[in-house]
């Protein structure tokens, strides 16, 4: 299993070199360990910049893990630990000169299921600019419809701001949750299976919403739906067991995987 | 052709087992209804024998001299009220406050898991123990029986149902709150004062009610605390009356307008009671589930 996560390195590096040269997050031979139980294996990835990457594999292949590390989310859980590196514009986000907080201002992250606040919208939106003390209302408003606007939602819902947002629809309650994690202009964009919970024509918007914010973002989702990654990313990552099996241009993966494990896993053999 | 249908396979259901549903809704029925029994009788009870003295000047009157017909329990509605609220002051705080730390900051040290423990064990300590405990750190160190040794009593008695019923409204708030604020660089404290603690108050506030309407009633802790004052109460460190020392002591006197004024006073207190706790239900229910 070494030479095959070895063998990705390389054919990623190669890649990387050959068209990218400002690689944006770095996962160098990264471990991660859920108390005694490793979750992830020797992982090296480099994700582009402004580019949309999607993480496929099955169930516990550990996609979701490394999601949650490039925002340290996974510290809030006891008994952590992780070996090995991730770097963001070449910096190590486990530097001691690194702010948790100030890191996941600068990423932004949108759940599997949608968890807006139990406030109005206008208050879900601004929440991250509270939080760091910003109270000049112009400042605010000005979020407020920046970000209703970039998730296409400025429509919909300008009139009623004010009302709680768990009275919105799914699809509308998932596209303020991605409003609500650009409000603080974060350069990365973390989405953890954000259409699981959504019916087709609520996943549409959100898969259109994704093309359209990778100009602005760079953009790493995990999905289980092997037609929304093709749809949706430039690069796919597939992850069996905790390990890095492939990763390359989504149309190459797609079309003629390298591995025979991941052919079997998008053509629907297993997983 | 229905008949045929559920017919062909099974013939009938066997009518020993319709029966026995029956009998066993029945006899469930039956039982859950006798539970009601205690609730209603002492209810009817009180009602007969408290509501014929039930006036305004039983309620703001001062407790008569034996053998006297007149006055009234008002001091003992005072006390009673200004004890709980001491408690309150002193419990309140310190249990939501404890609970925040053992649920939001510290989750799994074992430091959390020994208040938790503690406070479990706490629950089931007889209340006049909890007198016992006031009445040695207050009462005889500060020379006297006061209402204040009678707040800190019920407040040792309220402090670990507060604790465990805020640590429970705290665990009912959905992590996926706390993985959005902490998503977007909130600190813990943010965390917990803008987005978990608003959404827990009404269950805290509704344990805190409950805590509030059970001390309201106890008698063992403010009989050997608080003792019992025949006038209104000037300061927080005389003795004071309260209603169930007040029914203590009357029920027990040979007069029977005693008698009848402890039943009035009984009835008082249950209202009290009663009427908190559903405030609390009211109020404090979970408005969205």
């Amino acid at each position: 299993m070494n030479g095959q996560a070895a063998n990705c390195e390389l054919q990623t590096t190669n890649y990387e070199r050959s068209s990218h040269s400002d690689d944006f997050i770095e996962v160098k031979e990264f471990d991660f360990f859920y108390g005694k139980k490793q979750a992830l294996f020797d992982i090296d990835l480099e994700i582009p910049a402004r580019q949309v990457t999607a993480f496929i594999g099955p169930s516990g292949c550990g996609k979701s893990t490394l999601l949650r590390n490039f925002n340290r989310m996974n510290e809030l859980i006891p008994n952590v630990s992780h070996a090995g590196d991730i770097t963001i514009h070449g910096t190590s986000i486990f530097d001691s000169s690194v702010e948790i907080i100030a890191l996941r201002r600068r990423i932004g992250m949108v759940f599997q299921k949608s968890n807006p606040f139990p406030m109005s919208l206008y208050e879900n939106i601004v929440y991250p600019l509270r939080i760091t003390g910003q109270r000049k209302r112009t400042v605010l408003d000005e979020a407020v419809e920046r970000c209703l606007k970039a998730v296409f939602l400025w429509d919909e819902v300008k009139d009623r701001l004010h009302e709680n947002a768990l009275g919105l629809s799914g699809g509308q309650m998932q596209r303020l949750c991605i409003a609500r994690a650009i409000a603080s202009q974060p350069e990365i964009l973390l989405m953890d299976e954000p259409c699981s919970a959504l019916d087709p024509i609520a996943t549409a918007k959100i898969e259109e919403l994704i093309v359209e914010l990778k100009k602005d973002f760079t953009i790493v989702i995990v999905t289980h739906s092997m037609h929304q990654a093709s749809r949706v990313s430039d690069l796919t990552a597939f992850f069996y067991l905790g390990k890095l099996i492939e990763c390359g241009r989504t149309s190459k993966i797609f079309t003629a995987p390298i591995q025979k494990q991941t052919e079997d896993y998008i053509t629907g053999r297993f997983g | 052709m229905t008949k045929h249908f559920f017919h062909q396979q099974e013939g009938r259901t066997s009518w020993i087992r319709l029966v026995r549903n029956q009998v066993l809704t029945l006899l469930c029925f039956l039982l859950s209804a006798v539970t009601l029994i205690p609730l209603f009788s002492i209810l009817f009870l009180l009602l007969k024998k408290g509501l014929p003295l039930l006036n305004l000047s039983v309620l703001t009157g001062l407790p008569p001299a034996p053998g006297l017909e007149e006055g009234g329990f008002g001091n003992a509605i005072l006390g009673t009220a200004m004890m709980v609220g001491i408690a309150l002051l002193l419990s309140a705080p310190l249990g939501i406050l404890g609970a925040i730390f053992i649920h939001e900051y510290a989750p799994y040290a074992r430091f959390s898991g020994l208040v938790r423990f503690v406070a479990k064990l706490l629950t089931g300590i007889p209340s006049i123990i909890c007198g016992a405990f006031a009445f040695a750190f207050v009462v005889l160190t500060t020379g006297n029986f006061s209402a204040l040794a009678g707040g800190v009593a019920l407040a040792v008695l309220m402090l670990p149902t507060i604790l465990i019923t805020s640590e429970q409204a705290l665990m009912g708030v959905s992590s996926s709150y706390r993985d959005a604020s902490y998503g977007l660089g909130a600190t813990a404290f943010q965390t917990i004062w803008r987005v978990v603690f608003p959404e827990a108050l009404p269950a805290i506030m509704m344990g805190v009610m409950l805590a509030v309407a059970r001390a309201a009633g106890e008698t063992a802790p403010v009989l050997f605390t608080a003792l019992f004052n025949q006038n209104w109460t000037h300061s927080l460190m005389e003795p004071i009356a309260s209603l169930s020392v007040f029914i203590y002591n009357f029920s027990s006197l040979p007069y029977p307008y005693q008698v009848r004024m402890a039943w009035t006073a009984s009835l008082v207190l249950v209202v009290m009671v009663t009427g908190i706790n559903v405030m609390a239900q009211m109020f404090f229910r979970k408005k969205h589930s």
